[in-house]
């Protein structure tokens, strides 16, 4: 018996409380609206939040590269990068999943002695962190960048009756 | 909250929570984070208007400099609205909680903060209400759900209540028909008897009131605006287009918000609006005075709005036009639609509307004399009026963004979609729950466009970002399209956010696109100056 077979064996379960965990970081009457909630567009956050994670979750199963984990890592953190979060709350949502994973696969992981395989399932999780700190410097970047883009907009056409825009020649 | 009926399950037994419950909302402090709130105003927009204590302060500092008599003035701030308007008397007293618009609410679904549910953000005044204003309250208070006003419930007034953008999708869902939206006006109306409007909104306020509109353009910058569009008008079609300003005896004077003369994409916007008005020979006029068809006034104060709107009437008469043609706009029409009949009415000098193209009445507008151009455009359409090519637009691929003042506040659904259907040929609608009268927001209205707010911005236009992203991922839409001034310069930063490749326009930049003119030149480009579809090889040639 393998750590993934374990793994799959329990997704729904592992999916529904890393969900229920990340949930918890909202308010009470929040995370009950967000958890309740299943239409996609009534409840963009709480959907948002547990497509993301299936897709994680499977990119982590299936060893998937940076490139195919990003997009959902990146709809996540776009959403918490503008909440009332810090930045390590913004993306700590990643790491309840060791702590579900340890409940609920605490006997079987001791009777396969699969320690080993925890250990470098746990890696990569440590990995999703570190990209998940580009994506959260890059929202907060853009929203910086967007904030400069609405200044430039409004004196744009100033400019350019003044003849003070030139265009830069390739 | 109802008991559990079954027994705990042995592992919800070993679960005990050891922390104390959470404190009850009343005794959550407010806490101002950076990013969800607009700066204070500075004093020379609050004297430049005769608005009461105008001053050097921020939401940050720990005293805001109030009269010594705040409260007073408060209480019976609203002792006197209670009186004024019974829609608000209602409001605060028919509430049911049955919890109906508490995830309707934008800024809710989006920012995750209950204070943000419309049922509770008007809890906020109702407590206040119930302590000053109703027996219940004055004798069992806290009991009766029930608090005192202190500096530090007015401190969470103002951020929560500048955190409503009055869009009134809550009062769709409501079963009483309790508008939140009424209980903010009523909130920042409060807020200006003590100088504590923002600055995004007094400025634009003082603006208005001084040279008629909320950028504070001159009439020269005004005439020299719209050249410059001429200019590329020419450029794209040949055609030179000579519109006038402030003529008298013109038949119809028109109206729009000062956002499309100024930034990118309303410019495109209004560049359409010249094509159109050319191509139909229209008799109509510019005013340099009644520059501006929105409202910033109507974000402060009834009595700010009513000053502001007089313009629009008062230019009307002085030019002797028959009747008003208003831009793409949101408030602005709301506060056309519903207000300015009561305070600047009646405008018996104007005529009832009539297009001198089609011979339409329109019946709608026959106490304001103002009509609204997706009504008059679509007319045109319907009656043949206009020869498009809509394949001029087959680089876009369209959805439709009800702003909610139009569809809320007036009801305009069909006329811009059946203007885009006709001028484009790939219109896609986004998911039913998310437009017409159940549109989202924008997230910036009500003079919530600042910049320093943005976090809060992206929050609130989330639920209806998340629609856009919808269809872009289904249908390939590139393109926002929308009926507001506010919405053509708030969903661009929006876009760039949520979903980086759909741009914003307006209805009438891509009617511009289609729109055939008589005697233009083969047209190789759009509004923009991008290459039209098929023209794109032309330029390595």
């Amino acid at each position: 018996m393998e750590l993934k077979d374990l793994l799959r064996e329990k997704r729904s379960l592992i999916l529904k409380k890393w969900f229920d965990l990340i949930l918890e970081t909202y308010p009470s009457e929040t995370s009950s609206f967000l958890k309740k909630h299943k239409n996609q567009f009534s409840n963009p956050v709480g959907h948002t939040i547990s497509e993301g994670i299936e897709g994680l979750f499977e990119g982590l199963l299936e060893e998937s590269g940076t490139d195919k984990i990003s997009p959902f890592l990146d709809n996540i953190i776009r959403v918490r990068a503008i909440q009332e979060f810090t930045p390590s709350e913004a993306i700590g949502f990643i790491f309840l999943l060791k702590k579900v994973i340890r409940e609920a696969l605490q006997r079987e992981i001791r009777e396969h002695q699969l320690h080993d395989e925890l250990l470098s399932f746990d890696s990569r999780i440590d990995d999703l962190v570190r990209t998940s700190f580009d994506i959260y410097m890059k929202c907060r970047e853009q929203i910086y960048e967007i904030r400069a883009n609405e200044v430039k907009k409004m004196t744009f056409r100033l400019l350019q009756r003044a003849n003070l825009v030139k265009e830069i020649q390739d | 909250m109802a008991k559990p009926t079954k027994p705990p399950k042995p592992e919800e037994l070993v679960k005990i929570d050891y922390n104390p419950p959470e404190k009850p909302w009343m005794e959550v402090p407010v806490e101002f984070k950076p990013g969800t709130f607009c700066y204070g105003t500075r004093p020379k927009y609050l004297e430049e208007v005769g608005l009461p204590n105008p001053r050097e302060w921020s939401p940050t500092d720990d005293d805001w400099k109030l009269p010594s008599d705040w409260k007073d003035i408060v209480l019976d701030g609203i002792g006197e609205r209670l009186k004024k308007y019974r829609s608000f008397q209602l409001f605060m007293d028919i509430c049911v909680r049955c919890g109906a618009c508490a995830d309707k609410c934008h800024f809710f679904i989006g920012s995750g903060d209950p204070k943000n549910m419309p049922v509770l953000r008007a809890e906020l005044m109702r407590s206040v209400y119930r302590k000053y204003f109703s027996t219940g309250g004055k004798l069992f208070g806290n009991l009766a759900g029930a608090r005192e006003l202190t500096f530090d419930v007015f401190k969470e007034w103002w951020y929560y209540f500048y955190q409503c953008t009055e869009c009134r999708r809550c009062s769709v869902f409501c079963p009483y028909g309790i508008d939140t939206a009424e209980i903010t006006m009523m909130a920042r109306e409060l807020f200006n008897l003590l100088g504590c409007n923002t600055d995004w909104i007094a400025g634009p306020v003082a603006n208005c009131y001084r040279k008629g509109n909320h950028l504070g353009l001159e009439p020269h910058t005004i005439t020299s605006n719209i050249e410059f569009m001429l200019d590329d008008i020419e450029e794209i079609t040949g055609i030179k287009i000579e519109p006038t300003f402030n003529r008298k005896g013109a038949e119809i004077l028109f109206v729009t918000p000062s956002g499309d003369l100024f930034g990118d994409p309303g410019t495109y916007t209004c560049m359409g609006y010249l094509m159109l008005f050319h191509e139909l020979g229209l008799d109509y006029t510019w005013s340099t005075y009644a520059s501006e068809g929105g409202n910033f006034g109507f974000f402060t104060s009834m009595e700010m709005a009513k000053r502001l709107n007089y313009k629009i009437y008062a230019e009307a008469k002085r030019l002797g036009v028959k009747w008003i043609l208003g831009g793409e706009c949101g408030h602005m029409w709301r506060v056309v639609h519903q207000y300015m009949d009561t305070w600047n009415g009646p405008a018996d000098f104007l005529e009832e509307p009539v297009s001198p193209i089609t011979g339409t009445k329109f019946e709608n507008a026959k106490t304001t004399k103002m009509v609204h151009i997706a009504e008059f455009t679509a007319d045109l359409i319907k009656h043949g009026k206009l020869k498009l090519d809509p394949s001029r637009n087959d680089h876009l691929k369209v959805t439709y963004h009800d702003s909610c003042n139009t569809s809320r506040g007036m009801g305009i659904l069909e006329e811009p979609r059946y203007i885009l259907k006709n001028v484009c040929n790939h219109f896609h609608e986004m998911p039913e729950d998310t437009i017409r009268e159940k549109t989202f927001c924008c997230g910036s209205g009500t003079g919530l466009n600042a910049g320093e707010n943005m976090e809060l911005r992206m929050r609130g236009g989330f639920p209806r970002a998340n629609a856009v992203k919808h269809v872009r991922d289904s249908h390939g839409v590139n393109m926002l399209a929308n009926i507001c001034a506010i919405d053509r310069a708030t969903l661009s930063a929006l876009m760039q956010y949520w979903v980086p490749d759909v741009e914003v326009c307006g209805v009438h930049e891509l009617l511009g696109n289609a729109l055939v003119m008589t005697g233009e030149k083969e047209r190789e480009t759009d509004l923009r100056l991008e290459p039209l579809p098929g023209k794109e090889e032309d330029e390595d040639v």
